[in-house]
């Protein structure tokens, strides 16, 4: 027995040595494991840890103010106060959602959709309850903050144009990033940010923006922020400053009104843009707060266009607009001199087609001064005639009709000045002779835009300076910083003073001569008087059916298919300052509806002569408004 | 090797000593040891729960207590009083383990526990300790003419392969292993020679791909991921990873007690049972980890030396059982969580919390120390003084 004992403890104790030394082998091993990861990867480890719990939260700088010359604010930041619940202070959402509604009534779906929310979201996520509350909502809220546990007022960044409708055109709108839009600035894909869509805001849309700041958090595994470890404030975006009026802009798109129209309005001296009213317009704040499907349909459907700037993307045939053009081909080219008349018997004859005066008797013999003064379309036949279409279009171009002029803005249209090469690209056959009497008259292929007939005009005006049109006086930074690049006087061009001279007397005999088109329409105070010349451009040619019926009056016909009314003029006559186009689609004629309003506006524009204020620079950028 | 104690000789033991010295003579050394590391298992689950005794530091403290009474009791107990009623103490495990099978409550997709009025029992952790105690008596009564026939092997293998089949079907992969490397570390002990151990060894090898068969799909998927963790960062490789980066941003040092960025911000998956001893050496680095492993090592030393100490062989199976028990705990665990093995779902004795594993270990505990109260008895092949 003793010995049985004594021999199976022997070998116990052989056996426990092995497994001993096994067992010590394996601590060994999980002692030099934790050495490899602690020790020789611990590196790696610790930013793996840190990448874990740090988040880099972007900071989204306040975009820059949108001013007017004066510095009146057209588009600034306002305070958006959000209502959010988080539902993990609340506790008992339900009872508290009851409660607010003493305060702030919540429609069923509303309360439907803030219930779903909470269910999906983690309890710490604060979930929005309404937006855009007035300020006495706000104040009754935080009143009553003891009895509403879990509802806070957030404060958020609203865009917010002023003036609304009048300057929807030129401003733009701001809107959520759309995905073919991110550039990798991760500013970009920050949930609530917006980008300018249109206008200046598009334009301008990386100065505006400004750079982001950004702060450091701790975070747990599930997202929720611990504490702020560091922030560093980005730049608030530059305040841009527009050479716009904002007065005179307002006026303008009231003169308007109901019609589908166009009003531009130059310095001549410089080419600094006081007004770009485009009509009918919408409400850019509903962009920021989000249209309804029908709001927006009404919009895209809506035939005259409310969402086109009118001013740079309309194109329009100039009519007898164009006649300026002509003139001063006539007069620069030398093919005739100021003394050169023609007989008017109503109509011309080429080849075997007749072209018509709009004046059926027709004008009898005038000259230039009288031509213009009376839009004689067989004075103008004929001297197209004679100067050939490839002067014509030279002309046209340096008077700035038929290219893009550069404003800076988006979307500017081109318009078009055929020439025969022109014509063979594009339609694959030669030109005829009749075109060039088209031409002369402003129908057929030629397309101007508004803008581009404020620049002839001003051109024509200031006596031959190629001023270009210009919208931006000045982007400052908040830091003081002027990034607005340094204007360059316009060149001259090249075109006799002589020649300026008479087309000028040509249209001040428009509005000033009892036989003008558009005398009815003149400036009866001396000082204020202005010069122009009328345009009414066909939309669609009148049928010989339609001549034999009598159907000739403009009225008679669809909107669709009345005659464009338009009106250039500048003022004052003798010390020109402001240059005015007006495009009225489909409005009648020029004498009778556009002139009437450059006349008003012209005055107007005089009367605040806003180009002879001195600028105001922009006021820093103050906190953003209470009272708005 | 230098025990606590006393050293008398090999005479005959009256089992009517009185109580007091049969406390005093108690190996008390041991008992501070596992005192100690339940002291720093208590500070581990303050920082659990961000400095506070709340919900689990003082819960675990109470149970350490329970423990405690326990262990001394069952160390108060004669031995052969173990050795008698080993068998029963079998059956009865076994019967619960069946019991599980039908009315069990079903933890983390597996059923695993029955639920009595006052507390949750885990039948598998009975069946830790009844196994060895079952194997040990078995094998304290073969002749060592019986250990040369192959047919001794038909008894152990059934004790064996019964409840490690009943806990696999839970199914809970960490008791099985462990019930399987504890007993066979008894059937090396108890001299089984070595070509039947070879034999056995590649007999389970060939049935592993048959187990393999039975396993959950979550077990499997576990096993898979573990080969490559970092594949899977945000499925069940996750919890493998966070750990590992839990340990090596802890770094040599630690980050400071209650500043483990890993473990209280949550990245860290059940920092207070399973993965403990990531939080610990995160927030004590390299050197905290090293030190309690030591502190595991000594226990472990102590339960060897009183195994290689008895004068039975009941006592030595049973002895060096529960101290392999309590290394299968520690090694699996830490292993687990340093991906080493993959992630078993097994606690770290003393330390995680948790009620069914502080008992299993603090009775495992109480047997080594009446093992080693009982040295010098010698007991005959079937519980008679020898």
């Amino acid at each position: 027995m003793k010995r049985q004992n004594a021999n199976s403890r022997r070998r116990f104790n052989r056996r426990v040595a092995v497994l001993g030394t096994g067992k010590l082998a394996l601590m060994a091993l999980l002692g030099s494991r934790l050495y490899y990861l602690q020790v020789v990867e611990a590196p790696r480890y610790r930013v793996l840890a840190d990448e874990n719990r740090i988040n880099l939260n972007l900071l989204a700088p306040p975009r820059g103010r949108i001013l007017d010359r004066f510095g009146i604010e057209l588009a600034r930041n306002r305070q958006n106060y959000r209502l959010v619940i988080v539902p993990e202070q609340a506790r008992e959402t339900v009872a508290v959602l009851d409660s607010l509604t003493n305060f702030i009534p919540l429609k069923a779906g509303e309360r439907q959709r803030i219930l779903s929310e909470i269910a999906r979201r983690r309890p710490f996520v604060p979930i929005t309850v309404r937006e855009h509350l007035s300020w006495w909502e706000v104040a009754e809220i935080e009143v009553n903050a003891p009895y509403l546990p879990g509802i806070s007022i957030d404060e958020g960044r609203l865009r917010q144009y002023p003036q609304a409708a009048s300057l929807a055109h030129v401003l733009g709108y701001v809107a959520a990033v759309a995905s073919e839009e991110l550039t990798g600035d991760p500013l970009l894909e920050l949930p609530n940010f917006r980008i300018g869509k249109n206008g200046v805001e598009k334009f301008h849309d990386l100065s505006l923006r400004g750079r982001a700041g950004s702060q450091q958090v701790e975070v747990n595994a599930h997202g929720r922020i611990i504490r702020e470890l560091s922030r560093s404030e980005g730049n608030p975006g530059a305040d841009v400053q527009l050479t716009l009026d904002q007065g005179l802009q307002t006026f303008a798109t009231d003169r308007l009104a109901a019609e589908s129209a166009a009003a531009v309005v130059l310095d001549v001296a410089d080419g600094a843009v006081l007004t770009l009213a485009s009509t009918p317009s919408f409400d850019p704040n509903l962009f920021n707060q989000g249209l309804t499907h029908q709001q927006w349909r009404e919009l895209v459907d809506n035939p005259r266009a409310p969402l086109i700037n009118k001013t740079i993307s309309g194109q329009y045939p100039p009519g007898s607009t164009f006649k300026l053009a002509v003139a001063v081909a006539a007069l620069e080219s030398g093919v005739l001199g100021a003394g050169y008349n023609v007989y008017c018997p109503g109509h011309m004859e080429l080849g075997n087609r007749r072209f018509h005066c709009w004046k059926r008797g027709g004008h009898g013999r005038l000259g230039m001064v009288e031509a213009l003064a009376q839009s004689c379309d067989v004075y103008f036949y004929d001297i197209a005639l004679k100067v050939g279409i490839k002067r014509i279009a030279e002309t046209a171009h340096k008077l700035g009709l038929g290219n893009r002029l550069s404003i800076d803005l988006p979307s500017e249209a081109d318009g078009l000045i055929p020439t025969p090469a022109w014509k063979l690209a594009n339609w694959g056959s030669k030109w005829h002779q009749g075109e060039t009497l088209n031409t002369g008259i402003g129908q057929g292929f030629v397309l101007t835009t508004p803008l581009q007939l404020a620049v002839m005009c001003a051109r024509i005006a200031n006596g031959g300076l190629a001023i270009a049109p210009r919208l931006t006086q000045a982007v400052r930074k908040s830091d003081g910083d002027d990034l607005t690049p340094p204007p360059s006087p316009p060149p001259k061009l090249d075109i006799p003073a002589r020649a300026l001279a008479i087309v000028r007397e040509g249209m001040s005999s428009v509005v000033n001569h009892r036989r003008g088109t558009a005398y009815a329409a003149r400036i009866e105070n001396e000082a204020w008087a202005m010069a122009g010349k009328t345009g009414t451009s066909q939309v669609r040619r009148i049928s010989k059916a339609e001549r034999d019926a009598g159907i000739t009056r403009n009225e008679d016909r669809p909107w669709k298919h009345r005659d464009h009314a338009l009106f250039v003029g500048f003022a004052p006559l003798h010390a020109p300052r402001y240059a005015c186009a007006v495009v009225v689609e489909h409005g009648g004629g020029g004498s009778t509806v556009a002139a009437p309003m450059v006349r008003d506006i012209l005055a107007e524009a005089q009367r605040r002569d806003s180009a002879r204020e001195p600028l105001t620079p922009p006021a820093v950028a103050a906190a953003d408004d209470r009272k708005a | 090797m230098a025990l606590a104690g006393d050293g008398g000789g090999g005479g005959l033991k009256t089992p009517q000593t009185s109580l007091a010295s049969r406390l005093l003579g108690l190996n008390w050394a041991l008992v501070l040891l596992v005192t100690m590391l339940a002291a720093i298992g208590f500070a581990m689950l303050v920082s659990a729960a961000n400095g506070s005794f709340e919900p689990w530091a003082w819960r675990q403290a109470v149970r350490f207590a329970v423990g405690l009474c326990v262990a001394i009791v069952v160390a108060l107990i004669d031995l052969r009083f173990w050795l008698r009623w080993a068998y029963l103490f079998y059956g009865g495990a076994l019967l619960l383990l069946l019991a599980v099978e039908i009315i069990g409550t079903t933890g983390m997709g597996a059923q695993r526990w029955i639920d009595f009025e006052l507390f949750n029992l885990q039948p598998s952790e009975v069946m830790k300790v009844a196994l060895v105690l079952a194997l040990a008596r078995y094998f304290h009564s073969r002749r060592p003419e019986e250990m040369r026939r192959p047919m001794v092997l038909a008894m152990p293998l059934a004790l064996i392969g019964l409840p490690a089949g009943l806990v696999l079907q839970q199914p809970d992969l960490g008791t099985a292993i462990m019930l399987l490397l504890a007993a066979g570390t008894l059937l090396v002990l108890a001299g089984v020679h070595w070509w039947m151990l070879g034999a056995l060894v590649a007999l389970t090898a060939a049935a592993a791909p048959i187990a393999w068969q039975f396993l959950h799909d979550y077990q499997r998927r576990r096993l898979l991921i573990f080969l490559d963790p970092e594949n899977d960062p945000l499925g069940a490789g996750y919890h493998i990873l966070q750990s590992k980066i839990a340990l090596g941003s802890g770094g040599l040092f630690g980050k400071g007690y209650l500043a483990g960025t890993q473990s209280h911000l949550s990245f860290l998956p059940e920092r207070h049972t399973d993965f403990i001893f990531t939080m610990l050496a995160e927030e004590t680095g390299l050197v905290g980890g090293a030190v309690l492993l030591l502190l595991y090592g000594i226990v472990f030393v102590y339960g060897v030396a009183i195994a290689l100490g008895s004068q039975n062989q009941f006592g030595r199976l049973l002895a060096y059982g529960m101290t392999t028990t309590m290394f299968l705990y520690v090694f699996i665990n830490v292993a687990m969580v340093t991906g080493l093995v993959p992630v078993v779902g097994v606690p770290l004795p003393l330390i995680s919390f948790g009620g069914t594993a502080t008992v299993t270990v603090m009775v495992a505990i109480g047997l080594i120390l009446c093992v080693h109260a009982n040295r010098d008895l010698a007991i005959g092949r079937h519980g008679e003084e020898g």
